[in-house]
């Protein structure tokens, strides 16, 4: 039986080459980001600014009368609502934002969201939404800061143990890949105003959890052949690692984006967005821990000796270097 | 590497076979649950709101609501225990500003006597001697009442207890399966009904506070001073939207009045001159004696039904009503009727509770979701699964078999838990399947790679699993980690997703390393092959 290689074997590519190109566009990338997500904002949904979303399918109708809708909705006194189709013509997406007497009193929200699911129903004849999303200021507040800490948190103890399991120089360079990763997924939902809420969050967390698992495996990688190579260039032994594990790194990426792309393609509209930021975190993911996770322990000095301990001799080094020591 | 004990193996496959039994009634689901036999487990996963349909409703008290009612019960109670005294304690001035209760004595004499008579009132319940509220006396006549804080906050938790249990009652009233009640933090509660048929009855019915009241109109009190919201000495003056003489408006007197908290039933009817829709009350033994006496004393007269504050009617005592039950008319429709009777029957609600989240979906929604999920995890597994033995051939089909384990074990250990599987949970089961075949990718990789460089099969294979382990688990580490704080802080379908990323981690770890290697162990022992393809 003939087996598929998406990798030949024995590659030697010279990733490493590149790498001052490389981390400069990646450093230009994360300030874009910034400066995207400071000019243009992010489109967070109700989740972390208030107010209410409700989705509605205008069964009788072949498309939905928007305009008109945006009329009468008005009329309740509540402002502008934003008005989006998804789905099928006849689908909308109706949004408002917070009244603004939703300061003193909290349930305002829920009372502006109650009168256009009774208008709906009056003038529409809407039984009943697809659904309703309503959160009041404090509930979305507590929201926004608890899907921050939760990410400050994954950032700070993942790079902790990674620390903690290799060096610090590799916690730190974990810890920058995966700064790299978030802002330029920030910087990609500030770009197409695709709605930011709880679920996006959930994805950026996720894309954490596996553009570290990509580098952990070139890192342990590293680690290994710093043991076993003690005399190689630096740079050469990174390049060395990268293409070892090439072949997985590509095999694993591809039944990711395989798996992933049947979920944007056929998966349900409301999780959209936590695909395609899924789907683009693993090609990030994938790329900053050859470029960015890897130089970085060139620049942090990584080198053989970084695995023993200050004080050992010479002589003792040389047999602690055994691959089997790891950790 | 050969070296696999029997019981090992029997082990494993018991485990295996455990972990997919239990799974197995989450698959029979709907319909089909019924031919589910009974003496095999029947633990199955739930359907998170965003799948079944359904509403989630936070409901969020103010602190300051609490503290406000209890400040006016204590208003009452003084007066109560100081007309009631022997001799009776004469006191005035009363105020009730910046959260504190202050009054006069008016005789000085009687200070002493009146401390002694607030102590049981400010004296929490229990044992501990907690005092609910400081007593202070200024100038000699002034009485200052503080709350505690720790009283206060004994007053809040009791309010929401009770609360919780009135919810409870009310969502059963009307009917619904299944509804989650849980109190969250100091000030809130979470309801949680799949499959509802009309979320906005329900959140109407949560919001009424439902404190029925009956008091004595003032009909001396100036219509002038009433309209413009001046109360005349002993009365105060409620809001009375329908009121037939146009005046918004209406003053009762303070004291003499009854409370509607001591019902045995109430019940939508019909009004039987006029026909439109009313509530009857019945009173328990105590309410019916006292409503008796009010009705009695003041044939003639009319008396005010107010309702969370807002008077309804201010209807005339034609006769005594003796028989312990009574009419409540006002503006009703037959809903609004039929909810204020569930209200009353579960009882009031001690504080104002607010609607502050409200998350529904539509049962179509949720089936079309449950349907494009499971496509697209069909087809993307599809897929991953023809990619593996593509690439690895034989060792491609174990890690695929461990796979398709790996999502009974995933299901099963969720049924276990009674987990929650939402729509990002079923992401979560995608994902899933593109990262458990990681673990097998980098031990296959490096079996390959240990071929290159020349070692014999069986050293090749156990060196792949060995060195691969480490990195898998390092990797899976941090995946964990990233999975806990999403748990931690992530709220509803979110957290679904953990616990699918979470469990799915802890069962692919041993799916994809130990039953992989289990199986390639036994085959190599079984044919001692000469050739690896891998």
């Amino acid at each position: 039986m003939k087996l598929l290689k998406l990798v030949p074997d024995n590659t030697n590519i010279g990733f490493l080459r590149w790498r001052n190109i490389a981390v400069a566009i990646s450093v230009l990338m994360i300030i874009g980001s910034f400066a995207l997500v400071a000019t243009k904002g992010l489109n967070f949904g109700v989740d972390f600014v208030g107010g209410q979303m409700i989705q509605v399918t205008f069964e009788d109708r072949e498309e939905a009368p928007v305009s008109e809708l945006r009329e009468s909705i008005g009329g309740l006194g509540y402002g502008e609502a934003t008005i989006q189709r998804f789905g099928e013509p006849n689908q909308v997406s109706i949004r408002m934002r917070l009244p603004d007497e939703a300061q003193e009193r909290p349930e305002a929200a829920n009372e502006m969201t109650a009168e256009i699911v009774q208008l709906l129903k009056s003038d529409y004849g809407i039984d009943k939404p697809d659904s309703v999303d309503s959160v009041s200021g404090k509930v979305s507040e507590e929201l926004l800061s608890k899907g921050v800490w939760s990410l400050v948190g994954a950032l700070l103890a993942i790079s902790l143990y990674i620390w903690i399991r290799f060096e610090w120089q590799f916690g730190a360079g974990a810890l920058f890949a995966l700064f790299h990763d978030v802002s330029l997924t920030f910087g990609f939902f500030a770009l197409t105003q695709l709605e930011f809420n709880l679920n996006i969050v959930a994805a950026l967390l996720t894309i954490i959890g596996y553009s570290l698992n990509d580098t952990i495996v070139v890192y342990d990688r590293i680690r290994e052949n710093l043991k076993k190579y003690r005399k190689m260039d630096i740079v050469a032994l990174l390049d060395l690692s990268v293409n070892e594990t090439l072949a997985r790194t590509v095999m694993t990426s591809l039944t990711m984006l395989v798996a992933l792309l049947a979920l944007i393609i056929w998966g349900p509209d409301v999780i959209f967005g936590f695909s395609v930021a899924m789907f683009l975190g693993v090609l990030i993911g994938t790329y900053s821990s050859v470029y960015m996770a890897a130089p970085i322990l060139i620049w942090l000095k990584v080198g053989p000796d970084s695995f023993i301990p200050a004080d050992a001799d010479n002589g003792k080094a040389e047999k602690l270097g055994g691959p089997e020591q790891a950790g | 590497m050969l070296d696999f004990p029997r019981w090992k193996v029997i082990a494993i496959s018991l485990l295996l076979a455990f972990g997919v039994l239990m799974s197995l009634p989450s698959l029979f689901f709907g319909e089909s649950h019924k031919y589910w036999p009974t003496f095999l487990p029947d633990e199955t996963i739930n359907l998170g709101l965003d799948l079944s349909g359904g509403s989630h409703i936070l409901l969020e008290a103010d602190p300051a609501d609490v503290a406000r009612t209890r400040l006016e019960t204590m208003e009452e109670s003084v007066r109560a225990v100081m007309r009631r005294a022997d001799p009776r304690i004469n006191i005035g001035d009363i105020s009730r500003q910046d959260g504190v209760l202050s009054f006069m004595v008016r005789d000085s004499t009687q200070v002493d006597a009146a401390r002694e008579e607030l102590l049981p009132l400010t004296t929490g319940a229990g044992l501990t001697g907690q005092r609910d509220w400081d007593i202070e006396v200024r100038d000699d006549t002034r009485f200052v009442l503080t709350p505690t804080s720790a009283g206060l906050e004994t007053a809040v938790d009791n309010a929401m207890d009770t609360a919780t249990d009135v919810i409870r009652r009310r969502i059963d009233e009307m009917g619904t399966r299944e509804p989650t009640i849980i109190r969250q933090g100091d000030e809130r509660i979470v309801v949680q009904v799949p499959g509802l048929e009309d979320p906005e009855a329900l959140k109407a019915l949560l919001g009424q506070t439902a404190k029925l009241e009956f008091k004595l109109v003032d009909f001396e009190a100036d219509p002038n001073a009433v309209a413009s919201g001046r109360a005349p000495v002993g009365s105060q003056i409620f809001p009375y939207p329908d009121n037939p003489t146009g005046i918004p408006n209406i003053a009762v007197k303070r004291l003499g009045g009854i409370s509607g908290d001591k019902l045995t039933d109430a019940g939508q009817g019909f009004d039987q001159e006029t026909n439109a829709p009313v509530v009857n009350i019945t009173f328990d033994t105590e309410g019916g004696a006292r409503f008796a006496r009010l009705t009695q004393n003041n044939v003639g007269r009319p008396f005010a039904i107010i309702l969370d504050g807002e008077v309804l009617s201010a209807p005339n005592i034609n006769e005594p009503i003796l028989g312990g039950s009574a009419q409540i008319s006002g503006n009703f429709t037959v809903e609004s009727a039929n909810q204020l009777s569930i209200a009353l029957r579960s009882g009031a609600l001690p504080v104002e509770l607010k609607v502050v989240e409200e998350r529904t979906v539509g049962p179509d929604l949720g089936q079309d979701s449950i349907e494009k999920g499971m496509l697209a995890a069909i087809i993307g597994t599809v897929a991953v699964l023809t990619f593996m033995v593509v690439t690895y051939g034989r060792f491609g089909f174990y890690a695929n078999m461990a796979l398709t384990l790996n999502l009974f074990l995933i299901l099963g250990v969720m049924a276990i838990f009674n987990a929650t599987l939402t729509l990002p949970g079923i992401a979560g089961f995608i994902l899933t399947v593109g990262s458990a075949v990681d673990a097998n990718v980098l031990i296959n990789e490096r079996i390959r790679e240990e071929r290159r460089r020349g070692r014999r099969i069986i050293q090749a294979v156990e060196v792949g699993y060995k060195e691969a382990s480490r990195a898998i688990f390092d990797a899976n580490i941090t995946n964990v980690i990233a999975g806990l704080l999403l748990f931690i802080f992530g709220s509803g379908p979110v957290r679904g997703f953990a616990v699918v990323l979470i469990i799915g981690i802890c069962t692919s770890v041993f799916t994809a390393v130990v039953v992989t290697r289990m199986w390639v162990a036994l085959w190599l022992r079984r044919k001692r092959p000469q050739e690896l393809v891998i």
